[in-house]
């Protein structure tokens, strides 16, 4: 029984603040030490590199959080979570095994396994095989690929305008809506993919 | 001219999606519901055109609740089948201006078919339409199951989809009778099994 305590003390506890991705970055620790399981759905080796050359956290499969989880580094995530994610600077990637019950805010997400929630990005999501996802998607872009399991609504939004410097500012801020391809939503915010 | 297939995909011109976009072609966003597959084909032309589109796939809902196996066994339990029905469909009334229906209503069983398709006319706004495509052969086809996407806006790209054994044959007649209830029911001729029916509230 005792034994049985300390096991349950050595699990890794999620904290309402991650540490700081610098830290990570020093010493190397990922949330999840467990070891990735399939490559081919881009699960992170323990303390890889992203193709941005920052790291990507994990979240293993056996792992289970409750509550609002705020990150600034990519991750992914193959455990359960119910609450709310937000990560607006960086992609999510939901593994096959992940089961999310939960909004989640990203500039990218990439979905693989279960969610029942509402999804946001500012840039891109992706929907693969064998997804399952219950809430309404509203995003830039998306990219479906076939045999996903959708139930819910799909909003195609513009992309964010990014602050143009002051100096421009002062002269003539060009209009938004002067690219045809913003104008036209879907044509610029979807991708094929089968 | 049609755009060229991929393997496995057959395209054919569509009556009855024309009549759909020709409704959903004035300005301003109309409320699109999909019963179908989730596909980036549908995705595009119609989110193309500035509509919000909403999908709720019948048949994988079918899949998840009742399981797989023959549909006259499996859809007979009354408590899955009210569990079913308790997730189908739940819009608020008049939420959409147009509905796509791909053969899905021969797979489920007759008891579920008129619950939904009284659901179909309660969230249906008055003028809108529903194109319904379902399959004319299935008694010799009985499990060839097919997935249906938008080419464009007057083709239909058709792809094989394994094999499902359907609940029940829908003949002309059935169909009318199934949407009596709806303004008008108008089908479209057509040289393979594939019927196409434009139903207006």
């Amino acid at each position: 029984m005792w034994n049985r305590r300390k096991e349950e003390s050595s699990t890794p506890v999620p904290t309402s603040q991650p540490p700081a991705p610098s830290t990570l970055a020093r010493e190397g620790i990922p949330l999840s030490t467990l070891p990735a399981r399939n490559p081919e759905y881009e699960s992170p080796a323990t303390g890889s590199m992203n193709s941005s050359g920052s790291r990507t956290a994990s979240i293993g499969k056996s792992v289970v959080i409750k509550g609002q989880l705020f990150a600034r580094e990519d991750l992914f995530i193959d455990g359960e979570i119910e609450g709310s994610v937000e990560m607006l600077e960086n992609r999510i990637t939901v593994g096959p095994n992940g089961k999310i019950v939960a909004g989640i805010k990203a500039r990218e997400i990439v979905v693989l396994g279960t969610i029942h929630g509402n999804l946001e990005a500012t840039e891109k999501i992706e929907i693969r095989k064998d997804a399952k996802l219950v809430g309404d998607i509203r995003t830039v872009r998306i990219v479906i690929e076939d045999g996903a399991f959708f139930k819910g609504s799909i909003d195609i939004t513009k992309p964010e305008a990014k602050p143009a410097p002051a100096r421009q500012q002062q002269t003539a801020a060009p209009a938004p809506s002067s690219n045809p391809q913003a104008a036209t939503p879907a044509a610029a915010g979807t991708e094929a993919k089968r | 001219m049609l755009p060229e297939p991929s393997p496995g995909e057959h395209l054919r011109p569509s009556a009855g999606l024309e009549q759909l976009f020709d409704v959903l072609q004035p300005t301003g966003q109309r409320q699109v519901l999909d019963l179908g597959e989730f596909t980036q084909a549908n995705v595009t032309q119609i989110i193309g055109l500035g509509h919000r589109l909403t999908f709720e796939d019948v048949l994988g809902m079918v899949d998840n609740v009742f399981g797989p196996g023959d549909p006259a066994v499996v859809q007979a339990d009354v408590t899955l089948s009210a569990r079913f029905l308790d997730a189908i469909l739940q819009f608020e009334p008049e939420t959409f201006d147009a509905i796509l229906v791909w053969n899905s209503l021969e797979y489920l069983a007759r008891h579920l078919v008129e619950p939904v398709v009284e659901r179909l006319h309660r969230v249906l706004r008055p003028g809108g339409v529903m194109l319904v495509c379902f399959r004319a052969d299935i008694r010799e086809q009985a499990t060839l199951q097919q997935s249906f996407r938008i080419a464009d806006t007057r083709t239909l790209s058709i792809h094989p989809k394994g094999h499902r054994p359907a609940a029940h044959m829908l003949t002309n007649r059935s169909v009318e009778r199934i949407f009596e209830r709806f303004a008008s029911v108008k089908f479209f001729l057509s040289r393979d099994a594939v019927r196409e029916v434009i139903v207006r509230k």
